[in-house]
């Protein structure tokens, strides 16, 4: 997380933040950092930024939101997008973060399968993971 | 009897044959007359959050089609997942311009026309055979059995596509109810178990997969249900070695037991199917 | 003599009307040290993709069975490199994960059907390998039995699967664990070894080549 907010119109609006909303489909303005998302998210414990700050990065147009583990952790459970208050479906904002990545050639996340699986979970890791 | 087209998905045909067996011994016993469709492809386990992915839908969509093609409405899914992509899918594709390019690319198809209906085996349990007709014809009580209900995501999330209420779903223990068992519904039994992370993340599954069973316990369960086969490999192989020793099973294999099923050896493969 | 014209690599060359890509590309000019086998549809050397004049379709073939048409745009792909772990078959299981676990990319097919459509052989390979997926051997070695290991299919996939290693997998565990034995072969096998048709071979042997010629000729034939 940025240690400093800088906060001016200059970042608001940006391509960046543009482009995660059309992938997405979701309004990154709507939220109103409650942090609601958070405190239901399973898997907050095991990421470096909380949802509602991966959210808020997205807001303020910082790429540094593509550099985080969290969206990689993230498990598309949607506990997050059935409490939002104000109807964000944050899991959407996570992966537009993971598709961006991987559409520019970044795999945080290789899918290197260590022992047999059963296709249900190699399907689904290589679906979310994979470019 | 009452034809029902079924979608298996991978899982029903390797690791999850006990949940298969079970389930269409109950279902005979109801008197449904299940047809699985023909031809049918891995459904891709999961939706696509995307706007742009039209391509994530045209496995889901490829089933539909031959859904459409057997003269059926509707298409009966056990795999809580399967449910979740065919479902979506089928959602996905009502508005017309996305049928139609995902029609298009199907060149070699016939036109998919939409109007299929998913349904997952707790709704039509629910919904059409009711939970007194189940409770009359169960043929071996589970005597009190405490079963913990494990829902996990799919089947409650998103809202529009959950088998019951998201926040307070009951069908899963009405139907444990039905069986004469005694439904545990614990703290735990709605949070993700962490999915397709297990690839990758074991650490964190081991981590979800110790609390959920830790609440299941705690809450007095003597064995936790589900209907997920990512659930019950994530349950059964990525459990810390702390958590408690509770079995965890497939709803059909408790459903076909229940029916009488004279083969609990395909209900109860020791060391699992795989 | 009716001409057409192809583009070979993007080149126009007029060539006569009837040939294969195969004698049109000789015909041309090319010697083919790479992308030709056997010239009999058999070895999936040749495989080719081309495209017809206004016509969005990419279609793929084999250069050795294809006739040229007028305004065909040509390419061959010599070879498609594809992923091979290494096995040993007296190791492994004739079980389903076996497939998976040595191509667990298998688990990426989106069901496209790109596969079935770049295939020569006009194998159902989508079919093959939703069958790969979810572990049917037999089903993989069935619907695969005709491949030629041309790699077009592979090519063409968004998915990065290497096809003809998965089938070649299936069809030897088939083979060796899962098609019922051939009793007979045995049989007969311990009937040469004990030397039940010793004598019949010796007075074979000791014909001359007239009498040994008008015995094949004289021999019964399966009808
Ligand atoms: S719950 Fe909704 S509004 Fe609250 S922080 Fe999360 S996304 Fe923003
Ligand atoms: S979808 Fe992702 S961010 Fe939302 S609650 Fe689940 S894991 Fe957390
Ligand atoms: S969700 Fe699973 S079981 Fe269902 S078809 Fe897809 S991969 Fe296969
Ligand atoms: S709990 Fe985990 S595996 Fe099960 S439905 Fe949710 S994501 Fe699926
Ligand atoms: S299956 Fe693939 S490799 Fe085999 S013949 Fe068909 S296209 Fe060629
Ligand atoms: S081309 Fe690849 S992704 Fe498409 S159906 Fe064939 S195997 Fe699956
Ligand atoms: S050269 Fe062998 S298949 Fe064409």
């Amino acid at each position: 997380m940025a240690s400093e907010l800088n906060l001016s119109r200059d970042h608001l609006e940006a391509p960046f933040s543009r482009r995660v909303e059309e992938l997405s489909g979701e309004n990154p303005y709507a939220c109103y950092q409650c942090g609601k998302c958070s405190a239901g998210c399973p898997f907050a414990d095991h990421m470096d930024a909380l949802p509602n700050q991966v959210l808020r990065l997205v807001q303020l147009g910082d790429e540094a939101a593509l550099r985080l583990s969290a969206p990689w952790v993230c498990a598309s459970c949607l506990a997050c997008a059935v409490r939002c208050p104000k109807g964000v479906d944050i899991a959407k904002t996570m992966e537009a973060l993971r598709l961006l990545s991987l559409r520019r050639g970044i795999t945080p996340a290789p899918v290197v399968p260590d022992r047999p699986y059963p296709q249900i979970a190699l399907v689904g890791a290589y679906r979310k993971l994979t470019p | 009897m009452k034809k029902l087209a079924y979608f298996p998905g991978c899982a029903m045909k390797d690791q999850a044959r006990p949940d298969e067996a079970g389930t269409l011994h109950a279902l005979a016993a109801l008197g449904y007359e299940v047809a699985e469709i023909p031809r049918w492809n891995c459904c891709g386990t999961v939706h696509s959050l995307a706007k742009d992915d039209l391509m994530r839908h045209v496995g889901p969509v490829r089933n539909l089609i031959r859904v459409q093609g057997m003269g059926e409405k509707r298409v009966l899914t056990l795999c809580a997942m399967c449910y979740g992509t065919l479902k979506r899918s089928a959602q996905f594709v009502r508005e017309e311009e996305r049928l139609a390019r995902i029609n298009a690319f199907l060149d070699t198809e016939e036109d998919f026309r939409g109007g299929i209906e998913v349904v997952h085996l707790l709704t039509l349990l629910r919904d059409e055979v009711g939970y007194e007709k189940l409770a009359s014809r169960v043929k071996r009580t589970l005597n009190g059995l405490k079963v913990a209900t494990y829902y996990g995501c799919v089947l409650l999330r998103p809202r529009e596509f959950a088998v019951d209420d998201p926040d307070r779903p009951e069908v899963m223990e009405r139907v444990v109810e039905a069986l004469g068992g005694a439904p545990v519904p614990f703290p735990e039994r709605m949070e993700c178990c962490g999915a397709y992370l297990t690839v990758g993340r074991s650490d964190i599954v081991t981590d979800r997969v110790g609390r959920i069973l830790r609440s299941a316990r705690g809450s007095g369960a003597d064995l936790v249900v589900t209907t997920c086969p990512l659930c019950q490999f994530n349950l059964a192989e990525r459990r810390p070695p702390v958590a408690p020793t509770l079995p965890v099973l497939y709803l059909g294999q408790v459903l076909g037991w229940a029916f009488g099923a004279d083969e609990p050896a395909n209900l109860f493969p020791l060391g699992g199917a795989r | 003599m009716n001409e057409v014209t192809v583009f070979i690599m993007g080149k126009g060359y007029h060539v006569p009307e009837g040939l294969t890509i195969m004698k049109a590309m000789e015909y041309a000019g090319y010697r083919l040290g790479r992308g030709c086998g056997c010239r009999g549809g058999y070895c999936g050397a040749c495989a080719t993709v081309y495209r017809l004049r206004g016509d969005y379709r990419l279609y793929a073939d084999l250069a050795c069975q294809t006739p040229v048409q007028d305004g065909m745009y040509i390419a061959q792909i010599p070879f498609t490199p594809a992923e091979r772990p290494p096995y040993q078959l007296a190791d492994l299981q004739p079980r389903g994960e076996t497939l998976l676990s040595l191509f667990p990319e298998l688990a990426r097919c989106v069901a496209c059907n790109t596969c079935t459509k770049a295939c020569p052989q006009k194998l159902e390979v989508m079919d093959a390998v939703q069958a790969a997926l979810r572990g049917d051997i037999p089903q993989v070695a069935e619907l695969t039995f005709d491949c030629v290991s041309c790699g077009l299919c592979t090519m063409r996939c968004p998915a990065e699967i290497s096809h003809h290693h998965v089938w070649q997998l299936a069809r030897r565990l088939n083979g060796a664990y899962l098609t019922p034995r051939a009793l007979h072969v045995q049989k007969r096998v311990q009937e040469v070894a004990a030397g039940v048709f010793k004598a019949d071979l010796d007075a074979l042997l000791s014909l001359g080549k007239d009498a040994l010629v008008a015995a094949y000729k004289a021999r019964e034939i399966e009808s």
